[in-house]
């Protein structure tokens, strides 16, 4: 029985305390007061969708082979790339094999994260595929002192089907579509533009979602009450309670839709509380996820015993407790481009991006892939074509080394102020991998102050540069100073 | 067995533009100012020349490219001119051209000429390298300037020895301290201001544990050197006659940023510096080096160099530094005519720029700075970064000595 044999869940570290945005942006619109609960999490600089989403996709598939994916779905409606597989970008950071993968980006509505999922359960069905990894992922940009602003937040979460060891069994699907339009974001525009809330309250959230949950229970003659959880997106928490009272649940059977730690997460936000509610799970439970946008599709899983031993990911409560607070809404609303800081002169080099050189390096660029040499057994990075063991002296004699996920730790460290970057001083530094191997990289999600040589590290990929010009986002691997374990 | 360039060529003529912020004037003044002098020096005609080295690094926001702007702003005699480029070693590079080009017996004179007009960005700092990187390291190498490569040594280098960071920031600043003091009597010299300790350690962090006052200046200018055999400068009427020792160069193979280093150190450096004193005939160069110019891009360097050089013990060059041993009045005076700390680094005149005030001392030509009897006088330059570098060592002395 095809199902969920993982799941994963990255939650950016940095927190935005909401009455951060009222304190600084009340003055304007006093209105957001009203929803100013808790905090949302916000991405750091140079993280987007896709990075967020290639997060996601390697907690998932901790202890899973990488190797044996039939295909990567990404779903997300901020996607940094129009015409470019971005699930490509994604499978190739999991480097994951050319040959026989189906990637697909599901684009353009906050519901195509649950349409990924029926896809790739589908071709399992079908007998298609064996593992495929489904990923959602936004990080939407947006106006200061608006409601989207104090309800939105930045997030990923992936799950891995197949019909091995499975942890959640699918149970059926239902799917609503229509063209029911409460929000849009027209192509090239940076911001979402929303009709009135009761409009998307009331015939939106409050009347879709209901709609299709109950055609799921007629389809297929289950009851609500069968359900442990109900998990379905709603980011006003007034109709996200009226939802469940709509269709008789028990409010302790509902997730909750995580506005005070987290904020909605867009297309990813179903599958980011489905992670939440798994994490939670007992064998036996059945649990109902739904999403919303231009409909709702309806998706029944129900728990296995394999959920006992299943060595959990990272995953929401792993990434929730991994946080910072971003406690100055200039250094967000730079970080989100809102405001105009000037980079410098230095920050004004635009060189295009060659993409034979990025095609005949992918391995290295987004796998973090180096070269293990066969007669010494010495790791290099990048890949050399002699061996780097001036010992040795092999010559193209190198089998692929990935280098995510090994233990490295700094070896020297700098904080550069004259390095034109969005978030001063530019930390990099020397890492050194256990099992040998090292290379000079730049440093993320860490205060430089508290960076110390020897500190351990890990391995996070990101955007390297944004090339504005041309519309091209460049990513590499990043490390990040395990602080205080992580902090 | 090779027998190495000691006394094979003596160096017949030197000249140094001023340095600074040279905002009325190209590469091409700059280039010139160097060459009259060099060629009065010399005491030859123009047309005597051969054959020309130009050593300069960042030819796009300059020169451009080829040896051709080094021809046409000399008016060279449609001779043999080659553009060198190694980095902070292009100058040196541009002068063992030159050398060699006379040891081997190709040519009787020639021309080394280094030059960098840097302050047409617009900004400070060393220019962006942009697509001049590569197209490679463009897609992966850490958003890393000059000073930030530099100072990660100070934190391999404290947490290598043990020494707490507050009392390596003091060896550095008192690496400053010492080159300010020099260059404040050089009239060629960029900054000219002395500075004191508090001043360095109070400067603002550039890249940690760097302050402004360890960083050299940047600034535009051009030095050269004419050199010929020691049998044709001899003919030319030429009295204590300074020759070339030792020029030795090594670059870094991949092995500090991949595969093994302590992070405290420039390998290649102490490789070269190896190679010259046996070259020179040197043994103990702590007491027969008579003075150096280093490479003092960042007072962390410097501070490393002394140890790579073999002058200091390894973990030992804070306390060398501190105890003032390579001071004016120290037993192997560094930066005698203020460094780069000064002079600022103008990329492709540096190299050449140390050996012109090597060559003063050795002349007695030194005014205000003159050291008493000096014999070897050695120089260095370290370009890239400490994981991957070049590094040229030279060594100059009196003919025959």
């Amino acid at each position: 029985m095809a199902g969920i044999v993982s799941y994963g869940g990255y939650i950016p570290r940095y927190r935005l305390n909401r009455m951060l945005i009222v304190q600084n942006m009340a003055w304007y619109f006093p209105v957001i007061m009203a929803v100013a609960q808790g905090e949302k999490a916000v991405a750091n600089w140079d993280e987007d969708a896709v990075s967020m989403a290639v997060a996601a996709a390697y907690d998932c598939m901790e202890g899973n082979d990488r190797k044996k994916l039939n295909g990567v779905y990404l779903a997300s409606t901020t996607l940094p790339f129009a015409d470019r597989l971005n699930a490509g970008i994604v499978a190739a950071a999991l480097n994951i094999p050319e040959d026989g993968a189906t990637n697909a980006d599901f684009a353009s509505c906050l519901k195509s994260c649950t349409t990924a999922a029926i896809a790739a359960l589908d071709a399992i069905n079908a007998g298609k595929a064996n593992n495929m990894l489904v990923v959602a992922s936004d990080q939407r940009r947006t106006k200061m002192a608006t409601m989207l602003e104090m309800f939105y937040g930045d997030g990923a979460a992936a799950l891995l089907f197949g019909k091995d060891n499975v942890i959640a069994e699918f149970k059926g699907s239902h799917s609503l579509s229509c063209d029911f339009v409460d929000h849009y974001r027209g192509s090239g525009k940076e911001f979402d533009y929303n009709w009135e809330e009761r409009w998307m309250r009331d015939e939106g959230y409050g009347k879709i979602i209901p709609q299709a949950i109950g055609g799921f229970l007629k389809k297929t003659g289950m009851a609500i009450t069968d359900f442990a959880k109900v998990i379905y997106p709603c980011y006003f928490s007034g109709t996200h309670k009226d939802i469940a009272k709509k269709l008789g649940l028990d409010p302790s059977k509902v997730q909750g839709n995580m506005h005070a730690n987290c904020g909605d997460t867009g297309t990813a936000h179903p599958f980011v509380m489905l992670a939440a509610a798994l994490e939670d799970a007992k064998p036996g439970d059945k649990l109902l996820v739904a999403s919303f946008g231009q409909g709702c599709d309806v998706l029944a899983f129900e728990v296995t015993d394999k959920i006992k031993n299943f060595k959990g990911p990272k995953g929401i409560k792993g990434s929730l407790a991994n946080k910072v607070d971003l406690n100055n809404y200039q250094k967000f609303s730079k970080f989100r481009d809102l405001i105009v800081a000037d980079l410098g002169i230095r920050g004004e080099t635009s060189v295009n991006t060659s993409l034979t050189t990025l095609w005949r390096n992918r391995k290295m660029i987004f796998g973090l892939v180096g070269k293990k040499c066969k007669k010494c057994g010495v790791p290099h990075f990048p890949p050399n074509i002699i061996c780097v063991n001036p010992d040795c002296g092999a010559v193209n004699e190198f089998d692929d080394y990935e280098f995510v996920g090994k233990q490295g730790k700094v070896l020297m460290f700098t904080g550069d102020m004259l390095a034109a970057s969005v978030d001063p001083p530019a930390v990099y530094g020397l890492v050194g991998f256990d099992g040998g191997g090292r290379t000079l990289m730049d440093f993320t999600d860490c205060d430089m102050n508290q960076v110390k040589v020897g500190m351990p590290i890990k391995l996070s990929f990101r955007k390297r540069y944004t090339d504005k010009t041309r519309g091209f986002t460049g990513y590499f691997w990043k490390a990040i100073p395990q602080i205080e374990g992580g902090k | 067995m090779a027998s190495g360039i000691r006394d094979k060529v003596a160096i017949l003529g030197m000249g140094c533009s001023k340095f600074g912020e040279r905002w009325n004037d190209g590469p091409e003044a700059l280039m010139v100012e160097a060459f009259q002098e060099c060629l009065a020096d010399a005491g030859i005609e123009k047309k005597q020349i051969q054959a020309a080295w130009l050593g300069t690094c960042f030819d796009e926001i300059s020169v451009g490219k080829s040896a051709l702007p080094a021809s046409m702003a000399l008016k060279l005699n449609n001779v043999a001119v080659t553009r060198v480029e190694n980095f902070c070693a292009s100058g040196t590079e541009a002068f063992r051209g030159a050398v060699y080009a006379v040891a081997s017996g190709a040519y009787d004179i020639a021309l080394a000429i280094g030059v960098e007009k840097l302050k047409d960005i617009g900004y400070g700092g060393l220019p962006e390298f942009g697509s001049a990187m590569g197209s490679l390291n463009g897609l992966w190498f850490a958003n890393m300037t000059a000073p930030g490569g530099f100072a990660m040594l100070a934190s391999g280098y404290a947490a290598k020895y043990g020494i707490d960071m507050q009392l390596v920031k003091k060896a550095m600043a008192h690496v400053s301290v010492k080159s300010h003091a020099n260059g404040a009597l050089n009239p060629k010299a960029h900054l000219r201001k002395p500075v004191t300790e508090e001043q360095v350690l109070n400067s603002p962090m550039i890249a940690y544990p760097l302050g402004l006052f360890d960083c050299c200046g940047v600034s535009d200018g051009s030095a050269c050197a004419i050199v010929t055999t020691p049998e044709i400068a001899k003919s030319l009427g030429k009295k204590n006659i300074i020759s070339v020792k030792a020029l030795q160069l090594s670059l870094s193979n991949g092995t500090e940023i991949a595969y093994d280093w302590d992070g405290a150190q420039f390998i290649t450096t102490s490789k070269a510096s190896l190679e010259a004193y046996k070259e020179a005939g040197i043994k103990d160069p702590r007491k027969e080096i008579s003075m150096m110019e280093v490479h003092d891009c960042f007072s962390i360097t410097e501070l490393v160099t002394m140890e790579d050089l073999h002058i200091s013990e390894r973990g030992k060059a804070p306390e060398d530094i501190l105890n003032g041993f390579y001071d004016r009045d120290g037993k192997v005076p560094c930066q005698i005519d203020g460094g780069l700390k000064c002079f600022g680094h103008p990329i492709g005149a540096s190299g050449l720029r140390m050996l012109y005030e090597m060559y003063l001392q050795l002349q007695g030509k030194a005014g205000d700075r003159q050291l008493k009897d000096p014999r070897f006088g050695l120089t260095h330059n370290l370009g890239g970064f400490p994981m991957m570098n070049v590094c040229s060592v030279a060594i100059v002395g009196k003919y025959g000595d």
